[in-house]
């Protein structure tokens, strides 16, 4: 049930972008995100879409499961699109009408600009591995070591989503098997039914977390510092080109921005 | 009564991704009430997804599973309703524990069926007699008890139900020996005191062996043999082929057959073993 989440799915590939650096493509997603932020017209909108397009074609992942991905969101983008078109004041499409020329304009808008957010987000992690995504982003977060903030930490705690997703997974079942109904009744009711599956989740993460720290020190962990990795991330050609490719893209939208296109 | 029929059972896992896996597939069983059926398997046989659909946890992808005639998933209220009547007690069942009380945990799947506080009582307290939990522990908390007293609280928390179909995947994984008989022999007096149908999901051959009165041998997802123990441990050269062990004393026979000693028909128990050998013995001295 939990597995069939797409969010942070990895597919493998062999296509461009899976073999660019992890830590290329987050930078590049960042590029875009804010590519993305500073497109507010036709234009601007159309060279995000194309980027997108191109991007997703590349990676060939089928357009169906990036549509999955957004399922869960759907609520929240019909609201956003409901609420733009309604309480937008110009000129009505016709005479007399609450929506609006500018009301519809800016509701397509800003849904194409979450489908973007979330297909761009997802093309991401669906052509990463867990592994490469934790490692790049170690690497990336690596100057804030400095100011104690654990990264090495942080980055080992992501690989314990895919654990716990299957551990909670479990107990769900498990408690579904003696009856018990997540799916009706009221708000609180469903919250307290949330209990059998959180007591023990909470038991068996530190459980987990006690093994895992066990198995560690007995390996002679001593930490990240000074550590050296098996597998080192190094950045070849295409990380460049992408990497300039993605600024030339950012200056595009700004350009059309600054020209008011 | 709780006769359990799967009928072209096929499940396939994350459809339509590159994980796409089929897990079983056209699986037909007749589980009559009563039996005490054996599963056997390799890990990844297939054997795990089946059980899981006995009690609608999961949906056929085609196919469906009939209780006592009735499609399981035929509605909401249905596969709902099933759940009480198939009690599925999972792998490591004691991480499912959450209650403050040991009372309180085994209560649960009562409560779920919306009983009244009297039959909830009975239920309770009929469950750990079965498991062989004493009552001065029912007001301890589950989680500071040891392992093997935990699994059996937890196993009680579903006979707690009065299934009429009672499945249990690998019940003794990691107990002691002493433990494991003790699961075994719980399970036995439940089955014989309560004339339900048991499902147990092993890789110990010989638990299976002693207790089962049918085996059923998963491998690659579908239905490799169905027999009496007899039957299946006839065929102990096809068990090894698909990676599967065999009880000790038809190991020792295969052994003894491989140096010209026959045994005669399948032995999979000690006592079977002895009697065969001693009649060995007996004819063996007319020469």
């Amino acid at each position: 049930m939990l597995k069939d989440v797409t969010l942070g799915q990895y597919f493998p590939g062999n296509t461009v972008v899976h073999r660019l650096d992890p830590r290329t493509k987050i930078i590049l997603v960042i590029v875009y995100i804010v590519a993305l932020f500073n497109a507010y017209n036709w234009y601007s909108y159309a060279l995000v879409a194309a980027v997108t397009l191109g991007c997703i074609a590349a990676s060939r992942i089928k357009p169906k499961t990036i549509m999955k991905g957004l399922k869960p969101l759907i609520i929240v983008i019909v609201l956003t699109a409901l609420l733009n078109l309604f309480y937008t004041t110009g000129t009505p499409i016709v005479p007399g009408w609450i929506i609006t020329w500018e009301g519809l304009k800016k509701a397509v808008l800003l849904v194409a600009r979450i489908i973007m957010l979330i297909a761009g987000t997802f093309l991401l992690t669906y052509t990463t591995s867990p592994i490469a995504l934790t490692d790049g982003l170690e690497i990336l977060l690596n100057p804030l070591k400095k100011i104690k903030v654990p990264v090495h930490e942080m980055s080992m705690a992501l690989r314990f989503i895919p654990t716990l997703t299957e551990e909670t997974d479990k107990i769900m079942s498990a408690q579904k098997a003696r009856g018990a109904d997540f799916e009706t009744g009221s708000l609180l009711q469903r919250a307290r039914a949330l209990l059998p599956i959180l007591v023990p989740l909470f038991v068996s993460s530190f459980r987990r977390a006690d093994e895992l720290a066990v198995a560690m020190e007995s390996r002679c962990y001593h930490g990240g510092e000074g550590r050296t990795r098996m597998k080192t991330l190094k950045y070849a050609n295409r990380d460049l080109w992408a990497l300039l490719l993605g600024a030339a893209f950012l200056a595009g939208v700004i350009a059309l921005k600054k020209f008011g296109l | 009564m709780s006769e359990i029929k799967a009928e072209g059972l096929r499940h396939v896992y994350s459809v339509g991704t590159p994980f796409e896996k089929v897990a079983i597939d056209n699986i037909n069983v007749l589980i009559p009430h009563g039996q005490l059926v054996g599963i056997i398997g390799h890990t990844g046989s297939g054997k795990s997804t089946f059980i899981q659909h006995l009690n609608g946890l999961l949906k056929p992808t085609a196919g469906k599973v009939c209780c006592d005639g009735q499609d399981i998933n035929a509605s909401k209220q249905i596969t709902h309703d099933v759940r009480f009547k198939v009690g599925l007690v999972f792998q490591y069942p004691e991480y499912q524990l959450f209650e403050e009380t040991v009372y309180k945990d085994i209560a649960f799947g009562p409560k779920n069926m919306k009983l009244s506080e009297g039959e909830i009582d009975q239920h309770v307290r009929e469950a750990a007699r079965f498991v062989g939990v004493d009552e001065e522990l029912f007001e301890r908390s589950p989680l500071e008890l040891s392992g093997g007293q935990k699994r059996r609280i937890a196993i009680a928390g579903v006979i707690a139900m009065r299934p009429g179909v009672l499945i249990l995947d690998e019940p003794t994984a990691g107990l002691d020996p002493e433990g494991c008989a003790q699961i075994l022999q719980n399970i036995c007096d439940y089955r014989r005191e309560t004339g339900s149908t048991v499902i147990l999901v092993s890789h110990s051959m010989d638990d299976v062996a002693r207790i089962a009165d049918r085996l059923i041998v998963f491998s690659g997802g579908g239905i490799f043999m169905d027999g009496t123990p007899q039957e299946v441990f006839s065929r102990p050269d096809e068990l090894t082929d698909i990676g599967l062990s065999v009880p000790e004393p038809t190991a020792i026979a295969m052994a003894l057959h491989r140096r010209g000693v026959e045994l005669g028909s399948a032995v999979y128990t000690t006592e079977q073993l002895v009697s065969a050998v001693k009649a060995l013995g007996k004819g063996a001295s007319g020469c």
